[in-house]
């Protein structure tokens, strides 16, 4: 067993109401710079939807993440061997441009003033940040499809929508079908990186003690191979530095327990972070299983932080005692393994994604709820037996979160239901408790688990939602000799050195 | 004239090339590579990229290997047929390579977020390669057999530069378009520290081809990278 730890973060999409907070205090904080405009770090796409870059999720188009061939693991990404793919080193085929993000752009807004006297109301028109130049219209933009959950324009293009029969897609055309969810998405810092395995200056690398994934700006070359190779798109081109960039999990906060941005600014507090232990000798056994138990085996690597076995060897393999500490207390562990409720997204990708969702309830159409005039008793309608009249159907949710096992997100989602009864019933009481109890066992649970599960998702205060152990990296000077003084300020992007020779290329 | 331009000058500008170049690569290695602008545009970049490197890559490999036993492709030019294998590929990828060239200047002149990442330095070089490739051609036109008399005379004349003892009356009497050839080459050899030609140096096979996939970096283990994952 060669146990390692890993941060990851836990979403709740049942309560994401879309409001892009995480976005823009990740903006604030990582990619307001030159070349950086068009990068989000994290984002939120309306689903279904044809997200960000536009349809990131056809891997036949940009072939990012792993597939299985004789039997061993080869990035998708290399066709046959790795010396096509070097010969494709000058012109990348699978790599998205621009067009596929959007151009950034900002408004000439000092024509409002400056405009001379005229018949007409001056306008301020779209810019390019890039060329400078005055854009004819604005084709994209960030969330551009933003609920549109039903637009023929965009949700048609949704790559989750295949397999789905014609009643199910259904929900994109007929008004009183429609719906649409929110999926917050930031790097995955997956276990088993495309990004990492596909850099050719061998740029990218994986954390040992927390699992954040990071590119080394002064090693990265601008193959831009990490874009191509990873199937969620979140390393990006920075075409002003001529660099790759990514979500860096905000380490230098969570080093220092300080929850991330993203997560710290989220209002609807669907985030957890929390500490995972997992087993890095099965990464690649777990990567090779087929699709439908890909969920599973991803549960089985991660160990649970309470057994004895498991802390004698995350102390064996030097994991702190404050690691484990938080991990036996991880939202994310509990989420994830525990009550079984979070699955990781697109686990078909076999970059072993390390962040988790718990899928999202809908409103149920229950053609019972019509005939007696708009009422729904949940007792006797069988509010909680009819998830497949769901109005996300099952399918959809089950092609973005298991790779279209639907008895995974059944699972989670009787889950959630069996907590909301037995939530009304301790509030309102209109539920009898045998009632509760039959969905509770049926779903697996207890009334302890409920009563835990009622509370992460609704009261848990902000300590309980962030635990995140510090990594006092201060102590470990194996890469970086230099003490802290000599360290405080020099940590972050961009560099203090002047050019001396020759421009920045 | 001649003594100055292929006796004293080569020293100045191989010294500042490799100097600079040295010296860049210590201080400031966050720029050691080339600015890609195919996120920015990438339809004429195709018919720019592919025909230009491949082409000159060839090419450059061939003139090397010249430099290096000249007198193996004197013997390799002694049978003719041979001969005109060798120069007629070589005129028809220095095409390639003209070509390719050409789109990409094309495309710098004419794409607007192409411009918008150009530099100076960037179009000095564009006109330097033009030069090079353009009085190559020409060389390989006009004064035949190229590769005969590049192994005959350029080539003494490169290993007494490096020598410390040139011996300029090896290039004094070639003609102009094979002057400015010369010349050019060592002009864009000074010019390497000062552009995105450093990006000639960049490719580390080892790094792609043989290392495992997987990269992790540990803070407070030795070794500091350890590679977990083997696959294929």
């Amino acid at each position: 067993m060669d146990i390692r730890a890993q941060l990851s973060m836990s979403f709740n999409l049942d309560k994401c109401i879309g409001c892009h907070t995480c976005s823009v205090s990740c903006k604030n904080v990582w990619t307001s710079r030159q070349g950086a405009e068009y990068m989000w770090w994290n984002n939120v796409e309306t689903k279904p939807g044809a997200g960000y870059p536009l349809t990131w999720e056809d891997q036949e188009r940009y072939r990012g993440g792993w597939e299985v061939v004789d039997g061993t693991l080869r990035l998708k990404l290399i066709k046959d061997n790795k010396l096509r793919t070097l010969a494709s080193i000058f012109f990348q085929p699978n790599l998205p441009t621009i067009d596929d993000y959007y151009e950034p752009f900002t408004y000439d807004y000092q024509n409002l003033f400056n405009a001379p006297a005229g018949d007409d109301q001056p306008v301020a028109r779209p810019k390019s940040l890039i060329t400078g130049e005055f854009m004819e219209k604005i084709v994209l933009g960030p969330n551009w499809d933003d609920d549109f959950g039903g637009s023929p324009l965009y949700a048609t293009n949704d790559p989750n929508l295949k397999n789905l029969s014609d009643s199910q897609k259904e929900c994109l055309t007929k008004f009183h079908k429609l719906f649409y969810f929110y999926v917050p998405r930031i790097c995955n810092h997956c276990l088993n990186p495309a990004c990492v395995a596909a850099c050719p200056s061998g740029a990218i690398y994986k954390r040992g003690e927390d699992g954040i994934v990071l590119i080394d700006q002064k090693t990265c070359r601008a193959w831009r191979f990490c874009i191509s190779a990873c199937p969620y798109k979140k390393p990006f081109y920075n075409w002003a530095t001529g660099k790759s960039e990514k979500c860096i999990f905000c380490y230098p906060r969570t080093e220092t327990g300080q929850a991330n941005a993203c997560g710290h600014a989220c209002t609807g507090r669907i985030r957890t972070v929390g500490a995972l232990f997992y087993d890095a000798e099965r990464i690649e056994e777990t990567a090779k299983l087929s699709d439908d138990k890909l969920v599973e085996g991803l549960r089985s690597i991660v160990l649970d932080p309470s057994d004895p076995k498991v802390i004698e060897a995350a102390r064996n393999a030097g994991i702190e005692d404050n690691w484990i500490a938080a991990a036996q207390r991880s939202p994310a562990y509990n989420l994830f393994k525990k009550w079984r409720l979070s699955l990781p997204s697109h686990p078909e990708f076999r970059t072993l994604a390390m962040n988790f969702y718990v899928p999202p309830l809908s409103p149920i159409l229950h053609q019972v709820k019509a005939d007696k005039g708009g009422l729904f008793d949940p007792e006797t309608d069988g509010f909680f037996t009819e998830l497949e009249n769901m109005r996300v159907p099952v399918k959809y949710l089950a092609n973005l979160f298991t790779a279209g096992n639907e008895s995974l997100v059944v699972e989670s989602l009787k889950k959630q239901m069996a907590v909301r009864m037995w939530a009304r019933m301790k509030r309102v009481g209109d539920i009898s408790e045998s009632e509760v109890k039959n969905a509770l066992s049926q779903s697996g649970l207890t009334a302890q688990d409920a009563e835990d599960i009622y509370r992460l998702n609704t009261i848990a205060t902000f300590k309980e939602r962030f635990v995140i152990p510090e990594t006092h990296r201060e102590s470990k000077t194996t890469i970086d000799p230099r003490s802290m003084y000599e360290k405080r300020g020099t940590i972050g992007f961009g560099f203090k050195t002047k050019e001396v020779i020759g421009r920045q290329w | 004239m001649d003594k100055l331009l292929f006796g004293a000058l080569p020293y100045v500008l191989l010294a500042v090339g490799i100097v600079g170049a040295i010296y860049r690569y210590n201080s400031n290695r966050f720029t050691w590579s080339t600015q890609s602008s195919q996120f920015l545009e990438n339809r004429t970049l195709f018919f720019g990229s592919f025909p230009w490197h491949y082409g000159i890559i060839t090419i450059l490999l061939a003139h090397f290997v010249g430099f290096l036993i000249p007198s193996s492709v004197l013997a390799w030019n002694s049978v003719p047929v041979r001969l005109y294998i060798f120069e007629a590929s070589g005129l028809a990828l220095g095409f390639l390579a003209l070509f390719g060239l050409l789109a990409l200047i094309y495309r710098r002149l004419t794409n607007s977020r192409a411009k918008a990442v150009t530099t100076g330095w960037d179009a000095l070089l564009l006109i330097v390669l033009l030069i090079q490739v353009v009085t190559g051609l020409m060389n390989a036109m006009l004064y035949r057999w190229g590769s005969n008399w590049y192994a005959a005379s350029a080539a003494p004349w490169m290993w007494s530069v490096i020598k410390l003892n040139p011996e300029v009356e090896y290039v004094a009497s070639l003609p102009l378009f094979t002057k400015v050839h010369i010349f050019n080459a060592m002009l864009i050899v000074c010019l390497i520290p000062f552009t995105r030609l450093v990006h000639l140096f960049v490719i580390n096979i080892y790094k792609y081809l043989v290392r495992p996939y997987q990269v992790v970096r540990w803070y407070s283990r030795d070794p500091k990278t350890e590679n977990v994952v083997q696959y294929k």
